[in-house]
């Protein structure tokens, strides 16, 4: 097996012209595992740890932040947590303070299990995947870019280079059922934004269906109700009703199956929990105008 | 080649104190040898190719285009066993390597050395073997009663164990009756089975390896390979935890196998999903209780009957059967009692020992069975429990008087009394069920409080000839009076190499004792289980020291013309001078007698150990997600030899039981293995973990050695049913079944 350990963006894309069999390796947190247990042999990996393009973040013109690939988590809840609330508070789910160490979101992205943490809220903010080859840079809609399960558009000379997250103007939550109460790979999860400015909400649904799912019409059914009520202007407490409502969309926008950590019954009744209970603590950040309950 | 490291470095501390582990440091720093660790120059490296099948008849193994794949030294099959193809514990009816049938998912078909680990694995999977599959036996009451298909030639039975006590038709007013599961617990050790195997110029083999029991380990190597107990030596490798699953034979056979094929040192290491399938489990289970009691809350009579999925072979089997139901009232009083308890083959996954050993199961469901009684009565659950409490002089069901301590009341007394854990307080996610993942602020959280009890036998039971045997040697080295101590038993984590020094010190009056490492060239120290090594071989090294202090004090007559009771260090080094003093004792506790086929009778168990447990949960009724906020216990220990250690037990115990309560169990649909991994097999994290606050009652039992009662045990049965009833305490629900999941706290009907 080839190790390549290239220390720039520019060689790492050449080698992965040269060579798109190869494997890239960034926190190693999933590729160590299916290399372990024999899931997999490639003929070579692509060690991204040394490309220094990738492991930096910086704001963006419009008020965003564009996250490099490489960002380990713990990075994320130590630097980010201000700028990028829903994506901290997903980070600090994921596994151990070893696994947060060395994990990335470009991992999470390359890997795009539906299990992974961070796919709900960067649905639910709507960010965007920047993809790079030596062919040129796309940048992906996040919620076009998982196409089935562990698939994504990436093309096999491509490599993930950053993450661009819009700039959060209001509250976001992310919440994660697991059989235990650390350490654990989520059973569901749901992220969640408000987005006081153009007056919407985003949702992003997690292992509870081929792919991270929106729920679209929890998202318009919530966007008409705080419109209707006039309710970004004055913001009254909402009513446990559309709270429900809100929990039963997301619940039926789900499509899970019944396995070993959970059932798919299960799935959709815990979901509609999550959604009532994040939508009622992002709602009342945004009334109070409070900080974010970071977790 | 890297060999078990000598855990000797002296600490210093006699019984009733708790010195630091001789390993302790090493294990901390991550330079403790596990057996995983070992190599030898020219080593090579084998692999077991197993059934992908839990039921399947083997119509051909074709092993050319595995033997072509360069780098391999040897294909193994049934046909290469030269000794009997047979073992196991109690009968020997599991095959070293399959013949023609499979009868689990996991087992061993073929073995492969090659001269490294990926060579092997790659040719493994060029053996091509045809299976014809058959329909798997997967439910064990079925398997009793039913007419489906005989596993093994006498039936499916392994053994059914049946108690009639008192008056079989008693009648009470108040009834209630119960249907308990248990799912499939793992013992989740960490360290993967492992082992080298080297080939002796003697035609024998000298095998490294981590194990619970080093002769009966040998005696099974001995009859597979046909070849004599001299021939086959072993010597314990360090060990990374065991918890019953190393009782069984993993890589033994088939190391030392591929040695002598191969003439050359073999290693053999499981990966993790290996392991699930390489030692067996705590069986699951299905018991139906019925108690009936006075309106005044005592105990009329107990029915119960209980199936034990044993899975595909007996592995110890017979005596988790008779466990469970000999202790399957619970130390309760109770007159007449009618217990029908059976183990059973299927095709699941071999079931055998486990902490706790068959009365974990039946713990479950009495303890399930007594809230449902106080309930029923509208008694405190606590008082219910008092009023039947065993003490110093009860009869056990099985006629066996309790003759030492009982303190069943007292140590439902402890745990009740004590203060209760804070409310919560200010919003601290990790304090929350469900943790950091953020599920809930508050919303949906209620909080319950439940009580368990339960009895454990310490050694082994019904006859059963249970030694140890310790070899100690005194000498002066560089001045001083030094002691090596050398045994068989094993050392899998509890701390018996401290025990160990500690009592040589005490004995003797000495500073400077070494343990030798474990092997076969002293005598059987018997099993690492059934909480059974303090005391029995504890038992033997103060014997053994005994013998030697009564040959040195001999010695001492004739250097200073009198007798002398006690030496101190310096008039042993001048009364042994250049002497050597050695004495190797057996050791046994006393004799048990077996259980009367018909009604269950009989002297059965050397020692009872009792603990109690009071949980207090917060449960997201809402989601279904458990935070054990406080797991007090309080245990009588006898005498706590090493206070800390003793804890430890306790500690480890209840976070074993807590573990089944709410998350531990291997899914088996159809005989099928579906969580083989500890992504999916979960265990408790120190954000499950609660404070665990401890009593420790030292009651002395006057037949054991310093009056100690074994102690890992009995903390893993009440841990269970406490947490459940503390779990049904904030829902209202039945929970007839661990582990509890999320689904059955929310989406079942309230009882
Ligand atoms: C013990 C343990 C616990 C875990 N717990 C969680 C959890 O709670 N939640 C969770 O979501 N995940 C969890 N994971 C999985 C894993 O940690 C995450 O998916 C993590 O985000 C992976 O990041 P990484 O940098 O380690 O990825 P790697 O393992 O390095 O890579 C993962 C995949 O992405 C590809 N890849 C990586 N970087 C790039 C790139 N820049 N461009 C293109 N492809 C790329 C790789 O080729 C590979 O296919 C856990 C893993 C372990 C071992």
């Amino acid at each position: 097996m080839d190790f390549l350990r290239p220390t720039s963006l520019a060689d790492a894309l050449s080698a992965k012209a040269d060579q798109p069999e190869a494997v890239p390796i960034a926190g190693g947190t999933d590729v160590m595992v299916e290399l372990n247990f024999d899931h997999r042999r490639p003929s070579a990996l692509l060690d991204l740890t040394r490309v220094p393009e990738l492991a930096t973040w910086e704001p963006t013109a419009d008020g965003g932040t564009r996250l490099g690939a490489g960002v380990p988590y713990t990075r994320i809840i130590t630097e980010l947590g201000a700028r990028l609330p829903g994506l901290a508070m997903a980070a600090r789910t994921v596994g151990s303070p070893q696994i947060r160490n060395r994990g990335t979101v470009g991992g999470n992205l390359g890997a795009a299990s539906p299990a992974g943490d961070t796919h709900p809220v960067l649905l639910a903010v709507d960010a965007a995947v920047e993809l790079r080859s030596v062919r040129g840079t796309r940048v992906v809609p996040v919620r076009e870019f998982y196409t089935g399960v562990k698939r994504s558009v990436l093309a096999s000379d491509e490599l993930i280079t950053a993450v661009l997250l819009p700039r959060a103007g209001g509250p976001q939550q992310f919440s994660k059922v697991g059989t235990r109460n650390a350490m654990v790979i989520a059973v569901c999860s749901f992220g969640l934004a408000l987005h006081p400015g153009d007056g919407t909400v985003g949702t992003g649904i997690g292992s509870a269906g081929p792919t991270p799912l929106r729920a679209t019409e929890a998202e318009w059914f919530l966007t008409g109700e705080l419109a209707d009520g006039d309710l970004w202007e004055s913001p009254k407490p909402l009513t446990d009703s559309v709270r429900r409502r809100f929990g039963e969309l997301v619940a039926e926008a789900a499509a899970p199956i019944d396995d070993v950590r959970g059932s798919a019954a299960y799935r959709r009744h815990a979901l509609s929990v999550l959604a009532r209970r994040t939508l009622g603590w992002a709602w009342q950040d945004y009334r109070t105008g409070g900080d974010q309950r970071c977790a | 080649m890297t060999k078990p490291a000598e855990v000797t470095r002296s600490t210093t501390g006699g019984i009733g104190e708790s010195p630091l582990r001789p390993d302790g440091a090493l294990k901390v720093r991550g330079e403790f040898a596990y057996s995983s660790d070992l190599w030898h120059e020219d080593m090579v490296w084998g692999v077991t190719l197993r059934s992908p099948h839990p039921h399947a008849r083997i119509r051909s193994v074709d092993l050319t285009e595995a033997l072509r794949v360069p780098g391999v030294h040897a294909v193994l099959t049934h046909q290469d066993v030269p000794g009997t193809n047979r073992y196991g514990l109690e009968h020997a009816d599991q095959p070293v390597l399959a013949v023609d049938l499979v009868r689990y998912h996991g087992e061993p078909v073929a073995l492969v050395a090659a001269d490294h680990p990926e060579t092997a694995r790659r040719a493994m999977k060029r053996i091509k073997v045809d299976y014809e599959v058959l329909t798997p036996v997967s439910d064990a009451e079925h398997a009793v009663h039913g007419d489906g298909p005989r596993l093994h030639r006498d039936g499916n039975v392994v053994r059914h164990v049946p108690i009639r006590r008192g008056d079989q038709n008693a009648t009470a007013p108040v009834v209630v009756h119960g249907v308990y599961e248990v799912g499939m617990q793992d013992q989740a050790f960490l360290g993967p089975e492992s082992g080298l195997a080297v080939p002796a110029e003697d035609g024998g083999v000298d095998l490294f390896v981590a194990t619970q029991w080093l002769h009966v380990d040998q005696r099974q190597i001995c009859y597979a390979l046909g070849l004599p107990a001299d021939k086959v030596r072993l010597t314990l490798a360090g060990v990374g935890g065991a918890f019953g699953g190393r009782e069984d034979l993993s890589i033994q056979v088939h190391a030392c196998l591929l040695a002598r094929h191969t003439g050359k040192p073999v290693k053999m290491v499981y990966n993790r999903e290996e392991s699930f399938y390489g030692h067996v489990h705590r069986h699951p289970a299905k018991l139906y209780y019925e108690h009936g009691a006075t309106e005044d809350g005592r105990l009329v009579y107990v029915r119960s009957r209980i199936y034990l999925d044993g899975g595909a072979y007996a592995s110890s089997t017979p005596a988790v059967v008779a466990n469970a139901a000999t202790l399957g009232f619970g130390p309760y009083n109770v007159d007449n009692v009618t217990m029908d308890c059976w183990g059973v083959y299927t095709n699941n996954p071999p079931c055998g020992a486990m902490r706790g050993f068959g009365a974990v199961q039946a713990g479950f469901a009495y303890e399930s069975q007594m809230d449902k009684l106080a309930a029923a009565l509208g008694m405190d659950p606590v008082e219910v429990r008092v009023r039947n409490a065993m003490s110093e002089g009860s009869t056990m069901p099985t006629g066996q008087v309790l003759d030492s301590a009982a303190p069943v009341a007292e140590l439902l007394r402890l745990v009740r009394d004590r203060p209760m854990p804070a409310e919560r307080g200010e919003l601290d996610l990790r304090a929350m069920p469900g943790g950091v993942s953020n599920t809930t602020h508050g919303e949906g959280v209620v909080r319950g409080v439940g009580y368990a009890v339960g009895v454990k036998n310490i050694c082994f039971s019904e006859g059963f000839d249970d030694y140890s045997t310790a070899r100690l040697r005194l000498e002066v080295l560089g001045g001083e009076p030094a002691a090596t101590i050398h045994t068989a038993a094993a050392e899998v984590g509890q701390g018996l190499v401290t025990i160990e020094q500690q009592i040589v010190r005490t004995e003797l009056g000495i500073q400077q004792v070494t343990v030798h490492p474990a092997d076969t060239t002293v005598g059987n120290g018997g099993s690492t289980s059934a909480s059974r090594q303090t005391y029995v071989t504890g038992g033997a090294v103060k014997a053994a020291c005994e013998a030697v202090r009564e040959k040195l004090l001999k010695l001492a007559v004739t250097r200073f013309g009198e007798p002398r009771a006690n030496l101190t260090p310096a008039e042993i080094v001048s009364v042994l001078g250049t002497e050597v003093i050695e004495e190797t004792v057996e050791w046994r506790h006393r004799p048990t007698t077996a259980l009367d086929p018909e009604t269950g009778q009989g002297f059965a168990h050397v020692q009872y150990g009792f603990a109690a447990h009071r949980a207090v949960v917060d449960v997201d009724v809402e989601l279904g997600l458990v935070k054990v906020v406080e797991l007090a216990c309080a245990q009588d220990v006898g005498k706590a030899l090493n206070p800390q250690a003793v804890v430890g037990q306790i500690h480890g115990g209840s976070v074993q039981g807590l573990g089944l309560a709410v998350m531990e169990e291997i899914q088996v649909t159809e005989g099928k293995v579906r969580n083989p991994s500890f992504t999916d097999y979960l265990i408790p994290t120190i954000l499950d973990t609660p404070p665990m606050p401890v009593d420790v009652l030292e009651l002395a039992d006057p037949h054991a050695p310093y009056g100690l009662r074994g102690v890992g045990e009995p903390p893993t049965i009440s841990s269970t049913p406490a947490v459940v009833a503390a779990i049904r305490a904030a829902t209202g629900l039945a929970l007839t079944r661990v582990p509890v999941r999320p689904e059955h706290l929310t989406l079942e009907e309230p009882r």
